[in-house]
């Protein structure tokens, strides 16, 4: 009967100090996982902003004006412009 | 010695006392473990929350506002976080260096910063919206009393040239104008919360309940194409400018599916810096202000007159001498052509060709024409402040009314609604919805006239914008157009103002197909010229040109430099 018992104690005690070690990993993952999704949360709003940067720098108007002024480009006249149609509708015609 | 013989131990106490000790004794602890009870388990509800809340936390998850899109995606308004920096000005100690750096962070005068911790006792904001890399260096500084939030701010990378129609949010994230109120429930996001507990060290250790997710808003994709409208917005600013108008609108449709592609307005705001901004800058003009439109009207009249066989385009209408007397009142002609086909009426914008069609039509089929193309009721777009405009009952129109009401006097309407009655000329007599909205497909449009009719209309429409009718400097190279224009008298105090107009112009293209219909209108242009075909045509058609490239429609002409008719000899619409 002792014995049963003695074993039966031993098990116990086992099993108590596993159930601790898997709570304290338990804690440490979650802990991990806490700053993953903090940083995934960081990622998103700098995504946002940096899309907010393309955005504000591809503004046509700005293009435009850099194309104009820096590039000197300019739209060509008509007199010089020829329009080919694709052969579907060449052959429509 | 005998301590047995002791006399104390001889003494005798009454048995009662130790009796009444026992029952006190035990009735205090009694007593305990009835207070016990019900502390641990019939009324735990204080205490539970007590110890719950030194280790238990309800974090806010916060939810982002939808992006607000063009047609392709490219972003219009963003929102991002930014922090506020408030303080509990009895808490807040700082060295006078402290605050000369916090000044200087913050872009406050130190001055300022002390009256705001003067005014307020318990609670002041120092500065909202802050960018996140200026708000760490404010936390750096370690000034007790010194608090952050976090906040998010909506940025507007397109400015002034979308400001009207995009709206703004205020500082709680929420829509005060335009699409952003239009369509505040879609975008507004849903912050969700979560309970957790934290350690001493103020780490979260675990979710103690189920976490209730937060709800991004969702993207909207609108129907406006950033180029285009950014070619529309800088083209109608041109004009503004070159005729010194008070103000200005364009609106741009897509033909075929009803989609606003572009729709600016001037005077403007920069969404993004928002001080000292007048409700002439906010208003939405194509869409909540009304006018009289004037000729652009005339294509409705002849349209329905054609549909219900009165007339033909080659009908000929005796203009007599250019004026047309109804009871009391006389309509005028700007010039005097006489006899003239019905085509011409359009042509050359004929009040009086189009007042006679007009008085030989039923008012109640008038009044049906208008009704059906939408004067009268707002585009139900969704957007704030549409404007219905007025569309009086044609059983209190008298006939003078009638016939002027044939050339867009008497009757008001919006820039937008003006541009969507011309969709039954472009899409072959069918009215288009409109949508702000990107549309995956088109909406079934309502037949208000025959395919044939508007047909018929159009090549009406094409002789306005060539040399001989008002508009030949609407004209775009390599695509035929088809337009008509439009200029009125303003109203004012009840009668019309003799000097004040508004010039417009509506017209579609490419004629043989149309995919564009574009709508402009100057409010009081004031540099000499103010004929519709003079100060809002060429807008239209730097616009129309511009944007049929951007969108790659095949010429339907060809390429040949246009010729304008020599100074002097411009058709002038009468007014």
């Amino acid at each position: 009967m002792a014995r049963i018992n003695l074993l039966l104690l031993a098990l116990l005690t086992v099993c108590a100090l596993g159930l601790v070690t898997s709570q304290h990993k338990a804690r440490k993952l979650f802990g991990e996982l806490e700053r993953e999704q903090e940083q995934a949360k960081q990622l998103d709003v700098e995504w946002g902003q940096l899309q907010l940067e393309q955005s504000t720098w591809a503004m046509h108007a700005r293009v435009e004006k850099i194309a104009r002024d820096r590039l000197h480009m300019r739209v060509p006249e008509a007199a010089r412009t020829q329009v080919v149609l694709p052969e579907a509708a060449g052959a429509a015609r | 010695m005998n301590y047995a013989a002791s006399p104390v131990l001889t003494l005798r106490l009454p048995l009662w006392r130790s009796r009444l000790l026992l029952v006190l004794i035990a009735g205090g602890f009694l007593v305990l473990a009835g207070r016990a009870v019900y502390l641990q388990g019939l009324n735990n509800d204080f205490l539970q929350q007590k110890g719950e809340s030194r280790y238990s936390r309800l974090l806010e998850i916060s939810a982002n506002r939808g992006k607000i899109t063009d047609r392709h995606g490219e972003a219009l308004a963003i929102s991002t976080p930014v922090k506020s920096v408030w303080a509990i000005p009895e808490e807040v100690q700082f060295s006078s260096q402290q605050r000369a750096r916090l000044a200087a962070l913050l872009e406050l005068p130190p001055r300022e910063i002390d009256t705001r911790l003067n005014d307020a006792a318990s609670f002041v904001y120092l500065k909202r919206q802050i960018s996140p890399e200026v708000a760490e260096r404010v936390s750096e500084l370690h000034v007790p009393g010194l608090f952050q939030n976090r906040e998010y701010r909506r940025y507007y990378p397109g400015g002034e040239v979308m400001a009207q129609v995009l709206g703004f949010t205020g500082a709680d994230d929420a829509g005060q104008e335009g699409i952003e109120l239009a369509f505040q429930s879609t975008l507004a996001g849903k912050s969700g919360s979560r309970r957790v507990i934290k350690d001493r060290m103020g780490q979260i250790v675990e979710d103690t309940q189920s976490i209730r997710e937060a709800q991004n808003g969702r993207d909207l994709a609108l129907a406006l194409d950033a180029k285009l409208q950014n070619l529309a917005f800088s083209q109608l600013k041109l004009a503004v400018d070159a005729n010194k108008a008070k103000a200005g609108a364009i609106v741009v449709l897509d033909a075929r599916t009803g989609e606003v592609l572009a729709l600016a307005n001037l005077p403007t705001y920069n969404p993004n810096n928002r001080n000292r901004l007048s409700g002439a800058q906010l208003r939405n003009r194509a869409i909540t202000d009304t006018f009289e439109p004037g000729s652009t009207l005339k294509p409705f009249t002849v349209a329905l007159a054609v549909d219900l066989g009165k007339v033909r385009p080659d009908t000929i209408i005796a203009t007599a001498a250019g004026s047309f007397a109804i009871g009391h009142a006389t309509i005028h002609d700007a010039h005097h052509f006489g006899d003239m086909t019905v085509a011409q009426v359009i042509q050359r914008s004929s009040n009086v060709g189009a007042a006679k069609i007009a008085l030989g039509l039923p008012a109640e089929s008038m009044w049906n024409m208008f009704d059906q193309v939408g004067f009268g009721s707002a585009p139900r777009l969704g957007f704030p402040g549409e404007a219905g405009g007025r569309l009086r009952p044609y059983k209190t129109w008298r006939p003078i009314e009638q016939a002027t009401m044939a050339y867009g006097h008497g009757i008001s309407v919006s820039l937008l609604q003006l541009a969507r009655a011309y969709t039954i000329f472009a899409h072959d007599g069918e009215l288009m919805p409109l949508s702000l909205l990107r549309l995956d497909a088109p909406l079934a449009g309502k037949q208000v006239i025959s395919a044939a009719t508007a047909h018929k209309l159009r090549d009406m429409l094409e002789l306005a914008v060539q040399p001989g009718g008002t508009a030949p400097q609407a004209r775009v190279i390599g695509y035929r157009v088809a337009g008509k224009t439009g200029t009125a008298h303003k109203e004012e105090n009840g009668g019309y103002a003799k000097h004040k107009y508004v010039s417009s112009f509506v017209g579609l293209a490419p004629a043989s197909d149309p995919r564009l219909v574009i709508a402009v209108m100057l409010d009081e242009p004031s540099a000499g010229q103010y004929y519709g075909g003079a100060v809002a045509a060429p807008v239209f058609s730097a616009v129309m040109g511009g944007a049929l490239r951007m969108l790659g429609v095949p010429p339907d002409a060809p390429l040949k430099p246009l010729e304008l008719p020599p100074e002097g000899s411009e058709i002038k619409e009468g007014v």
